[in-house]
């Protein structure tokens, strides 16, 4: 086998933001929220202080850890209700086709017509900031591509003699789409998911970014760069490791992405950039 | 043959080159052609045919590579031409015709101008001027109302429209050598006679010599003189045409033609049913040691898995390679 | 070409008209509405009477139906209603905001297109080679940076230490201070097109008519001029048209951090303060502007590839 490049470090790098994010309480020095001493205020990075510290004394160190959380739910959970919700309606609609096809496809353009943090920003006018908030915004706006992705796999299943032979065999709808279509498009479902994941990540950073997501203290990568901007020229690190932190993120994500689409969907890599 | 030949095939091998070994596709290919003159390849799908083709117009890809052997047109070797000098032969003197006419051509671009630009390319010829000759060009392959068909666009012509066009193009510079590589294959069977018609009646006007590829023996027996068979990158018969029909050498030969359809008197002869050779064309990177063909063979002995056969010049002419050649 | 681009335009119509009719629905379902928010985040101190004034004064106090037939009405003569803040036109607001972003849009656009697609194009002449590899690692790069934060970071090293161009700020449209925006917003474009470049050449190279073209006795340069670039642009073309959406939408966030006055900015700011008829025309002229653009990319696909118009 191949020595694949982009599975492994892309995997690497996930790893490691998931075991930064999970083991936060026993890697961290302080609390990310309450440890604010103004006598530590802007401390550079150094041996007590990794990351440096911010306007309010906290430790950025600490901080990035427990981002780590904040991030990796955000991109899970909200990945996960796009690809149900992309999934259940690319699914059916190829499958019952008729109205409720043109429908979805109806739904779907008009989903892809509005950029997608357009739409999570317009969510996001209507709710409180924070996290539930979150994951419905970018749990509802992200799906068009997965739902377009299994309708057109979906169909191209759906005339196949065994999808044909297990209708014969008089299987329910739900459990023909669930047992024999749905295994068959997994694979290019699980890239777009994952590249989907990153980009939520991304989202979540910029709405935060924007104080319309997590809000300050709570230690989102996004809202502590928001926080930093005013301190660009005095403390730069304020900014420099929670980006490096999206970043490492995103490029993981988009890289075991990349690297599952040329095990999983071979043919699909020349056009799908 | 008599006379200078004009293409000079001699121990051709190609090679399939996977992870940095390689297995030969094509091996100890030799066969000639004469000026004006038509000779079939024929076998089944993978045994070597369009890669042979392609490495006489030296359009071999990775994972394909030349592996030995000389090619000689009118005289000269060929084989190792800078890309440079090869270009100046490769539609001017040697053309090619491909097997798929839906995609052979370029969608976004006129038929007109992808004939047009063979009159630029090897001519040197203004692009009004090669215009104009592409008009003639289209009428000279039948194509109706060709100063109007000229600016239609591939997708809307047939596919039987897009071969001609195919024609037009490979004919365009009055090559000497015209490689066919399944020119009708994915044509409808009534197109597939006007092709050929057209193919057979241009290039004997034009005294172009055609290399005609096919996996069905039967039109390679109406177009051609001689035939040569290939099986698994080896040729194992080469005959006049009329000759390897009547009494077949090789057992793969006779394969074949127990395997065509006959109509008229012969079919009514009482043959119930149609022959086959059972098994398939093996990979190239799972060719059997001895000769190739002795896994499908029923007249295989133990000489067969043991030796590669030699080629053997037949009595009423011809060369076969087998150990029990009828 | 005509009724191809009558055609086009006819189908962009009703997804304008379900845009405007989801985001209508969107704001009409939240509990509360403009006049009690402001109570209740504390911003203004208004009583009963007060809320129950404003409510009438936007006529949000007739029944959704009503609401939505007024609102549809207005849209129609091109009227996108009254902002809350500050009582003026919302056409009026948008107005003044929207070359701002169309200018910035447009330049990091070209910033992607100028460099991502040569770089794709060198990626894909020699797959696996050192060009190949370094500008695919700089891709996928690209694409995962945030860009506000490569923003930030630009912002700092160009800006603030190295002072060769402003930080923030419009600057009457001065190209100075367009360049540092336009390179963070367009740095996620650049990489998706060199991806997408690469990837439609590597396509083409192996297909049949460019087997054709070589047969022909064409030179590889001949190959690409006559056959190659044309049906490579033209998957380039539709990828340009899809980015053209993405990059309107992460405007928002480049335009806050470098204070640019487009609609963006408007857009986060109309948000925060919940003055719901200025974020409705912001989406709605974000997405008619996206719709146009990608109206434009398929009149111009069209036009290289006749087998777009004809069908």
């Amino acid at each position: 086998m191949k020595f694949r490049a982009n599975l492994v470090i892309g995997g690497a790098l996930f790893a490691t933001v998931v075991v930064a994010g999970a083991l936060a309480p026993f890697l961290a020095h302080t609390d990310p929220v309450m440890d604010a001493n103004l006598m530590n205020a802007e401390v550079a990075p150094g041996s007590e202080f990794w990351f440096g510290t911010d306007a309010q004394g906290r430790d950025i160190y600490s901080r990035v850890l427990y981002g780590a959380r904040i991030s990796l739910t955000v991109g899970i959970v909200s990945q996960l209700i796009n690809t149900v919700i992309g999934v259940c309606l690319g699914l059916s609609a190829a499958y019952w086709g008729g109205w409720w096809d043109d429908f979805v496809s109806g739904l779907t353009n008009l989903m892809l017509a509005i950029p997608s943090l357009i739409f999570a920003l317009a969510i996001m006018a209507i709710l409180t900031p924070g996290l539930t908030s979150l994951l419905i915004a970018l749990g509802l706006t992200n799906w068009s591509y997965t739902c377009r992705l299994s309708r057109a796999s979906a169909l191209s299943l759906k005339g196949q003699g065994y999808v044909q032979a297990a209708k014969v065999l008089g299987y329910g709808d739900i459990r023909i789409m669930l047992t024999q279509i749905l295994p068959n498009i997994l694979g290019p479902i699980i890239v777009i998911g994952t590249l989907g994941m990153g980009g939520a990540v991304l989202a979540e950073a910029s709405l935060s970014f924007l104080g319309l997501g997590i809000r300050p203290p709570f230690p989102s990568w996004g809202s502590m760069l928001s926080d930093a901007r005013d301190q660009i020229t005095t403390a730069p690190w304020i900014s420099i490791f929670p980006g490096l932190a999206i970043f490492m993120t995103v490029l993981g994500l988009n890289l075991l992405g990349d690297g599952l689409r040329d095990i999983l969907d071979p043919q699909s890599r020349a056009r799908t950039a | 043959m008599s006379g200078e030949a004009l293409l000079k095939v001699e121990n051709l091998r190609l090679d399939l080159v996977v992870g940095g070994r390689r297995f030969g596709a094509v091996k100890d290919v030799s066969f000639s052609i004469g000026r004006g003159e038509t000779f079939g390849l024929v076998g089944e799908s993978g045994c070597g045919k369009s890669i042979t083709a392609l490495a006489l117009i030296g359009l071999l890809r990775a994972p394909l590579a030349f592996g030995g052997g000389r090619i000689l047109f009118k005289g000269r070797e060929i084989q190792n031409l800078p890309d440079s000098e090869m270009r100046k032969l490769r539609g001017n003197a040697i053309s090619m015709i491909f097997q798929e006419p839906m995609t052979a051509l370029n969608p976004l671009s006129p038929v007109g101008r992808q004939i047009a630009e063979m009159f630029v390319l090897h001519k040197g010829a203004t692009w009004h001027e090669a215009e104009r000759k592409a008009v003639e060009a289209l009428a000279n392959v039948r194509v109706p109302a060709p100063d109007r068909r000229v600016k239609d666009y591939p997708h809307q012509l047939s596919g039987g429209m897009r071969q001609r066009v195919m024609i037009a193009i490979a004919l365009a510079c009055r090559p000497d050598l015209l490689l066919a590589d399944e020119p009708t294959t994915a044509l409808d069977v009534t197109v597939q006679a006007e092709i050929l018609e057209l193919i057979r009646d241009l290039s004997a006007a034009q005294g172009t010599a055609v290399l005609m590829i096919s996996h069905d023996l039967g039109l390679i027996a109406n177009m051609c003189a001689r035939v040569g068979v290939m099986y698994a990158g080896r040729l194992v018969e080469e005959r006049a045409a009329q000759e390897v029909f009547r009494a077949p050498s090789h057992p793969y030969t006779g394969g074949l033609v127990a395997s065509l359809p006959l109509l008229g008197a012969r079919a009514s002869h009482g043959r119930s049913r149609l022959k086959e050779i059972t098994g398939v064309v093996p990979a190239v990177t799972a060719f059997p040691e001895g000769c190739r063909f002795n896994p499908r063979c029923q007249a295989r002995t133990e000489i067969c898995i043991a030796e590669d056969p030699e080629e053997t010049a037949l009595p009423r002419g011809g060369r076969v390679r087998c150990h029990h050649h009828a | 070409m005509l009724q191809f681009v009558f055609r086009r335009l006819l189908q962009a119509i009703p997804i304008l008209l379900a845009v405007a009719g989801l985001i209508f629905l969107l704001f009409s379902v939240i509990p509360g509405n403009f006049a009690s928010t402001q109570i209740s985040d504390g911003r203004a101190v208004m009583d009963a009477e007060a809320v129950e004034r404003m409510n009438r004064q936007f006529g949000l106090d007739q029944p959704l139906a009503t609401r939505f037939a007024t609102y549809v009405g207005k849209l129609a003569t091109l009227d996108l209603g009254t902002s809350f803040r500050t009582r003026q036109p919302v056409w009026h607001l948008i107005g003044e905001r929207l070359w701002p972003t169309m200018q910035l849009a447009f330049a990091s656009m070209m910033f992607a297109i100028l460099i991502g697609v040569p770089l794709g194009f060198l990626a894909a002449l020699r797959p696996g080679g050192i060009v190949d590899t370094v500008s695919m690692v700089t891709a996928v790069s690209g694409l995962s940076l945030p860009k506000f934060w490569l923003g930030l970071m630009l912002m700092y090293l160009f800006a603030l230490q190295l002072g060769w161009l402003p930080s923030f700020g419009y600057g009457d449209g001065a190209l100075r201070n367009l360049i540092l925006p336009s390179i963070a917003l367009g740095v996620a474009p650049l990489a998706l097109l060199a991806r997408t470049t690469r990837a439609a050449v590597l396509e083409i190279m192996n297909a049949d008519f460019v087997r054709t073209a070589r047969a022909k006795g064409m030179s590889e340069r001949r190959v690409v001029q006559w056959h190659l670039a044309r049906n490579a642009l033209v998957i380039v073309l539709t990828t340009v048209g899809l980015q053209f959406g993405s990059v309107i939408g992460q405007a928002v966030v480049i335009e806050k951090l470098f204070a640019w006055p487009g609609l963006g900015s408007l857009l986060v700011d109309s948000v925060s303060l919940r003055d719901i008829p200025v974020v409705q025309g912001c989406i709605l002229v974000i997405v008619l502007f996206f719709l146009v653009i990608n109206m434009l990319v398929d009149v111009l696909a069209a036009i290289i590839d006749p087998r777009i118009r004809y069908s």
